[in-house]
């Protein structure tokens, strides 16, 4: 990996592109097929086996959901949403493999403040560099999927990385290769957009008329893309139904701090002006003087 | 330097550090992507003995041959060039790593007597002699050689056998051979413990 690989990074105005990318490499995505999982959590393990995350043994919330919430040592988690069929009334589980959507446009990114704490790679990976992750936070509330989670011991930000080191060498993302229904495939984004419309039609030939992919147009797209059964009802699945940047972060990013900058630099400007076009402001010595220096210090040459 | 151009000069470096912590001077942001930690790292098949699907493993250890590097396996993931999985693990097989370092494993042969509760330690020799033992009275004791038609069964229905569930066909033969030679019935795989 080196510096032209990165195309988005923390920290810096849009006036300052971080980087530029010479090598032009197709993005990459996950897709996860809600309809082919059954929830075995093979991907939930096999991302704390590789990332040598063992969260701690948590307790019983009522659901096989476990552990309750992501953490960060808990990087994916199988969601048992519980929900009750429409038709037969039965209880039915909905199964989302909750991870890092790796946004096109990270609201995470845009709302960190610290240069290259975020950076997104150019195969549309994002990534936490923790080195110089300062924890404050600001990536954990701006995320609309509630993905980043602070450290208790570090209190800095840990969230998938979709495996970078994986990808780097060539391999794919732990969880998906141990998928072992299918339900998690990984690719160029092309090529699971073109998997997942083939499942979509083949989803509504077989009668579930409402299946679509969440690949939500919010946050740029996703580098984790969904086949759901219910397009039309995300939240069922724990997703949020058009997730995206909050104005205030992009206001205070894009608008605030530029100005601010751009504040600065004038000020510093007309300083520079006026000293160089008018000069000095020099006090006549002549004037009569309103108090006595009887004893004018010899060090002040002025 | 007087003391008026000391202050000078800290005013302006103060102004332009402030500038450049705006973000306005980008220096170069590395990709801080964690290194490949299977580099090197000795490469060794398996099957996974859990259940009776068998699935392939490929486990990496520390350790690369030398004489003097204690080999230990820190990462297991499944063998995608095996028939059976293609690469893909269930939640056990994908924990595997977990099995093979936990402090939980017999580490020597244990027996809990009848009417105890408590494990004792025995020997490899006094397991094998014990196990041997039992069976034999067992098998003396029910052996069933002819049923009520005087038909030959050759029948031993009192003990049966756990066997692995991860062998490959030459494993299976040789243990069914064993198992049907003593005249054993029931035989099942630890998959379905």
């Amino acid at each position: 990996m080196s510096t032209q690989d990165i195309i988005l990074s923390s920290g810096t105005s849009r006036l300052s592109p971080a980087a530029q990318v010479r090598k032009k490499l197709s993005k990459v995505a996950k897709l996860f097929d809600a309809t082919k999982c059954n929830g075995c959590k093979a991907c939930q393990v096999s991302c704390s086996e590789w990332n040598d995350l063992r969260a701690p043994i948590g307790e019983f919330t009522g659901s096989y959901q476990n552990p309750a919430d992501l953490s960060s040592e808990c990087w994916t988690l199988m969601k048992f949403n519980e929900v009750t069929d429409e038709k037969d009334k039965l209880l039915r589980w909905q199964f989302t493999h909750t991870a890092c959507m790796h946004c096109d446009d990270p609201a995470c990114l845009t709302a960190c403040s610290t240069k290259d704490a975020i950076v997104q790679h150019a195969n549309g990976i994002v990534d936490f560099d923790s080195d110089k992750c300062i924890g404050c936070g600001y990536c954990v509330t701006a995320c609309p999927f509630d993905v980043p989670k602070l450290d208790s011991v570090d209190q800095k930000a840990y969230k998938c990385t979709m495996c970078s080191d994986r990808l780097q060498v060539g391999q794919e993302p732990s969880c998906v290769k141990s998928c072992t229904t299918g339900a998690l495939k990984f690719g160029t984004r092309e090529d699971m957009l073109f998997i997942a419309d083939m499942r979509i039609k083949q989803l509504h030939e077989k009668g579930f008329a409402k299946a679509g992919l969440y690949n939500p147009k919010g946050v740029g797209g996703t580098g984790m893309m969904m086949i759901l059964h219910d397009i039309d009802d995300p939240q069922s699945y724990g997703l949020p139904a058009d997730p995206k940047t909050s104005l205030s972060i992009k206001l205070w990013q894009d608008v605030v701090k530029p100005l601010g900058a751009a504040g600065i630099i004038a000020t510093v400007a007309v300083a520079c002006l006026h000293r160089i076009t008018v000069g000095r402001n020099i006090v006549e010595e002549d004037e009569p003087a309103a108090f006595d220096h009887s004893h004018p210090s010899k060090s002040d040459k002025e | 330097m007087n003391r008026r151009q000391f202050f000078k000069l800290c005013a302006s470096s103060t102004a332009t550090s402030a500038i450049s912590a705006l973000g306005l001077l980008p220096g170069k942001a590395f990709a801080a992507v964690r290194e490949f930690k299977l580099l090197r790292a000795k490469e060794t098949r398996n099957n996974c003995c859990y259940c009776s699907v068998g699935c392939g493993l490929l486990m990496y250890s520390h350790g690369s041959n030398g004489k003097n590097a204690e080999k230990s396996i820190f990462h297991i993931e499944g063998d995608a060039d095996h028939p059976v999985n293609r690469g893909s693990l269930c939640p056990k097989g994908a924990g595997l790593v977990d099995y093979v370092n936990s402090p939980n494993r017999n580490h020597f042969p244990e027996v809990r007597e009848p009417g105890t509760n408590e494990w004792k330690r025995i020997s490899w020799n006094e397991a094998f002699g014990r196990i041997a033992r039992l069976m034999k009275d067992d098998r003396d004791a029910n052996f069933i050689e002819k049923n009520s038609d005087g038909t030959t069964v050759n029948r031993w229905l009192s003990t049966g056998m756990m066997t692995s569930s991860a062998q490959p066909n030459e494993g299976a033969y040789i243990t069914h051979k064993f198992a049907r030679s003593l005249g054993l019935v029931a035989i099942d795989t630890i998959a379905r413990n």
